[in-house]
């Protein structure tokens, strides 16, 4: 066994799980503060990618400057849905919620499908055509940089949840609704900023990834999985769970791919959803059937 | 006879009589119009009736027509058979989910998840086998012999469609009225009272599962050997579990005229995206729409066209239809 | 000497640090009707999930005609005969009350004709007649309630737990609800109630068992129990009222 192509797998996974961990911070968001669960999460994520490409062919400007847009972008996107949308069934049976958030998904992978085609496409940033090397393994610059972004967003928000009035409230809402309501808490506004900020996340994420990764508006599906797996490992109810469940499926998921074909490799993420499923602890998903 | 009774009648008639001034394209759209009217009243049992929701159910169309393809072209058995085995499949591996999902208490959300886990990893395994044709995917031979299943005649595949939909259909009337159709639409209402008022919901979920799984996947041999070739993307993937379940639940879920009547709604629409499919620009657009209905209708119509329409009709109906799922 | 219809035995169930019930014993004989009371929290519920098989408990037996279901799920603990109410209604509720009843009926008439004929004479029986097509989501609250306790009624158990089957209920609706659960004990199913109401309970119960955090404090004829200072001291509930002779 080759240890450098392990390691090399090991630093991948941790460099990558800055994104898997940003994805699924968001996914937590949502779900923890509405307990809707959002199936267009990778769909939301691949527009996020999607926008970064624009702006890079179109005006020219690096995923790495321009993720704040796509952040914003897709924050309106999912303010709007979470206000437009899902508010309006939020006492509504959760199988309504699913086909809701299914429709959504449909909605967002096809308009990119009909808006940019069914090809991969992929982002060329200079970032990313530099290595550096650490002892004996590579890394290519802009993994580096992406997982420095990406840990420096999650930092921001675990300050802003934590020390922010806004922040606050978001958690007041998502412990204890009618709390909230009672301490003045606008619920439907909290609600759709919550919606915002993890559509935010994802927005950022696919932009991060847009020069590491090609990426299609098929790959959608693969992209929720994968915050699902994540959310469901780790979120202990915590966005902690979520952001080292994150690290932890990404480095999984890179050794898998040392070791297994890359055919494999969604074989592996579904395989994998449903041992969590079927073994998941009770937590923020929580809720077990008696 | 009631008038309902009569009304059926009629309409059974006239859809019998349809082929014979009908065009070529026309019975081609029917047939599309009966086949997913079946497909979506085989998941009706499971995600209406029983309010299990599956986004997966391609997965049985898939076995099932490969398991009948396969039998056909290595030992010559005709899909007449094969259709039963695939089915059998279907149903073993419907057991399966469902065993799983329910055993480990997974419900709604999870139990969706799980369903289009199979149904991918299925996919996956199909594109990447090369025994049953990979991701060239299966093509099989016509021969126009209906001992092959297989009809020069597309009104031969009318009549087999249409005879499938309305057995399908007095199938799901006929549980409806009896104990298993009323214990899954008070499974759906609400488990835990069932099981306090002596029902093992279980079992029946099971059940509902294996039924709707044997029919999808007995569909699956029509699917083979209408189009010839077998795509594992396409006949696998999670647009056709979309196509399935759309139909109920735009008409209805949980009534037994749900499925036909969405299919009569939906499928003349698919079928107008399907000639523009060949233009790539435009490949994915009928799904937009599926999903803005899918919306609209969650919002403003949850129970479906059917009990909305039977409102509007003013008739009183002695069990409201609902939407798929109560807390 | 017949045995006891329901002998309940050591029996406990702890939640993380709070030990619900604890060590709880009792025994009905086959007709009874027995009140199971005491203060809020006193982990009555929790009994009443433990004997329908919604808890397993931790420790202790229950042996119901003879047979021990303590580990049984709920749907073939009634089947042996023991059905239960929930505090909190729980009707179907796009379903009639008809339909309702029915689910219950079809337990032990799998034929959908024989089912809706038990039903209906179900429905008559605890005066829902009238509404018998209506959704169940429709009714008032003391209508559910009879509903609840149509469905249960419907499984045709010998044993019927009921819990707080009269609350939120009106002065007149209460006395319909304590004629309707008498009769229902006249013709023959025993019943045990969880109740607050405390007239109701010493009207209808022949005994008392009387529960405080998750302990049997004090066991008897209502006059003894209810003048039984443990009793009085644990809070007897705020309607008490010294019952009259019957």
């Amino acid at each position: 066994m080759d240890l450098t192509l392990v390691g090399q797998g090991l630093l991948s996974g941790v460099l990558f799980g800055g994104v898997y961990s940003l994805m699924a911070v968001g996914l937590t968001l949502i779900f923890g503060v509405m307990r809707v669960v959002n199936f267009a999460h990778g769909d939301m994520m691949v527009w996020g990618m999607y926008l970064a490409w624009m702006l890079a062919t179109r005006a020219g400007i690096d995923p790495y400057v321009g993720f704040p847009v796509c952040a914003a972008v897709l924050f309106t996107l999912g303010w709007a849905v979470q206000r437009g949308l899902v508010h309006r069934i939020v006492d509504a049976p959760h199988e309504m919620q699913i086909l809701l958030m299914l429709g959504v998904a449909l909605v967002l992978e096809n308009a990119a499908l009909v808006a940019f085609g069914p090809d991969p496409q992929r982002v060329r940033s200079p970032l990313t055509a530099s290595t550096l090397w650490l002892g004996p393994l590579f890394v290519d610059v802009g993994r580096l940089v992406t997982f420095g972004v990406a840990l420096a967003l999650t930092g921001a928000l675990w300050v802003f949840l934590g020390h922010t009035d806004l922040g606050r409230r978001i958690r007041a809402a998502s412990d204890n609704p009618y709390g909230a309501l009672v301490i003045g808490t606008d619920v439907g506004r909290v609600y759709a900023i919550a919606f915002g900020i993890g559509a935010a996340c994802v927005g950022a994420a696919g932009a991060l990834v847009s020069p590491i990764l090609p990426f299609q508006p098929a790959g959608g599906l693969s992209l929720s999985v994968a915050s699902f797996n994540i959310v469901i490992i780790g979120g202990m109810g915590s966005l902690l769970g979520a952001f080292v469940g994150g690290l932890l499926v990404s480095v999984a998921e890179s050794l898998g791919a040392v070791f297994l074909a890359p055919s494999m490799k969604e074989l592996v993420s579904f395989s994998l959803l449903i041992v969590i499923l079927l073994l998941r602890p009770a937590g923020l998903f929580g809720r077990r059937a008696a | 006879m009631t008038v309902p009774r009569v009304a059926a009648l009629v309409v059974v008639l006239a859809l019998a009589a349809l082929p014979a001034v009908l065009s070529s394209y026309a019975v081609t759209v029917f047939i599309f119009i009966f086949f997913y009217a079946y497909l979506g009243q085989a998941w009706n049992l499971l995600g209406g009736y029983a309010g299990q929701l599956s986004a997966g159910h391609a997965a049985f169309v898939g076995l099932g027509a490969y398991t009948a393809a396969m039998l056909s072209m290595t030992l010559g058995l005709t899909p007449w058979v094969g259709m039963f085995v695939g089915g059998a499949l279907a149903a073993a591996l419907g057991a399966l989910i469902a065993y799983l999902g329910f055993r480990f208490g997974l419900r709604g959300f999870y139990f969706v998840l799980l369903t289009v886990a199979f149904a991918e990893i299925g996919r996956i395994v199909a594109l990447n086998t090369d025994a049953v044709g990979g991701a060239l995917g299966l093509y099989i031979t016509f021969t126009g012999n209906p001992r092959q299943f297989q009809f020069q005649d597309n009104r031969a595949y009318y009549y087999v469609a249409l005879v499938m939909m309305l057995a399908a259909t007095a199938l799901v009337a006929a549980l409806e009225r009896r104990r298993f159709g009323e214990y899954l639409k008070a499974i759906r209402e609400d488990e835990n009272a069932c099981e306090a008022l002596g029902v093992d919901t279980f079992r029946y979920k099971l059940l509902a599962m294996v039924l709707s799984s044997f029919l999808t996947g007995v569909g699956g041999t029509f699917y083979a050997y209408y189009l010839f070739s077998l795509q594992p993307n396409a006949v696998f993937g999670i647009p056709l579990s979309v196509e399935i379940m759309i139909r109920p639940i735009v008409g209805g879920a949980g009534t037994a005229l749900g499925p036909v009547l969405g299919s009569f709604i939906l499928s003349p629409l698919g079928e107008l995206s399907r000639v523009y499919l060949s233009q790539g620009a435009w490949s994915g657009l009928h799904l937009i729409v599926y999903g803005v209905l899918l919306i609209v209708v969650v919002l403003f119509f949850p129970q479906g066209a059917y009990p909305t329409l039977l409102k509007l009709g003013g008739s009183m109906s002695r069990s409201s239809p609902k939407p798929p799922h109560r807390i | 000497m017949s045995p006891p219809l329901l002998e309940v035995s050591g029996l406990a169930k702890r939640f993380g640090g709070l030990q619900a019930v604890a060590g709880l014993s009792f025994a009905m004989a086959d007709g009874e009707m027995l009140g199971l009371i005491g203060p809020n929290g006193a982990g009555k519920t929790t009994v009443f999930n433990l004997l329908s098989g919604f808890l397993t408990p931790d420790a202790g037996t229950v042996r119901f005609r003879g047979e021990s279901v303590a580990g049984l799920k709920p749907h073939a603990i009634c089947r042996r005969g023991l059905a239960r109410t929930f505090q909190i209604v729980r009707p179907f509720p796009h379903l009639s009350v008809l339909a309702n009843v029915r689910v219950g009926a079809l337990g032990r008439h799998p034929d959908a004709r024989e089912a809706d004929a038990r039903a209906r004479a179900v429905v008559a029986r605890v005066g829902l007649d009238g509404k018998r097509d209506a959704p169940a989501g429709s009714l008032t609250l003391a209508d559910r309630k009879r509903l609840e306790l149509a469905r249960a009624l419907a499984t045709e158990p010998t044993l019927l737990l009921l819990d707080e089957v009269m609350a939120g209920l009106s002065g007149p609706e209460t006395a319909d609800m304590v004629r309707l659960v008498s009769g229902i004990n006249a013709d023959g199913v025993s019943v045990l109630l969880i109740e607050h109401n405390m007239r109701a309970v010493m009207t209808l119960s022949h005994r008392l068992v009387v529960v405080s955090f998750g302990e049997k404090i004090a066991e008897g004829p209502p006059a003894r129990v209810a003048n039984d200072p443990r009793v009085i001291e644990a809070y007897l509930g705020e309607d008490y009222v010294h019952p009259a002779p019957a």
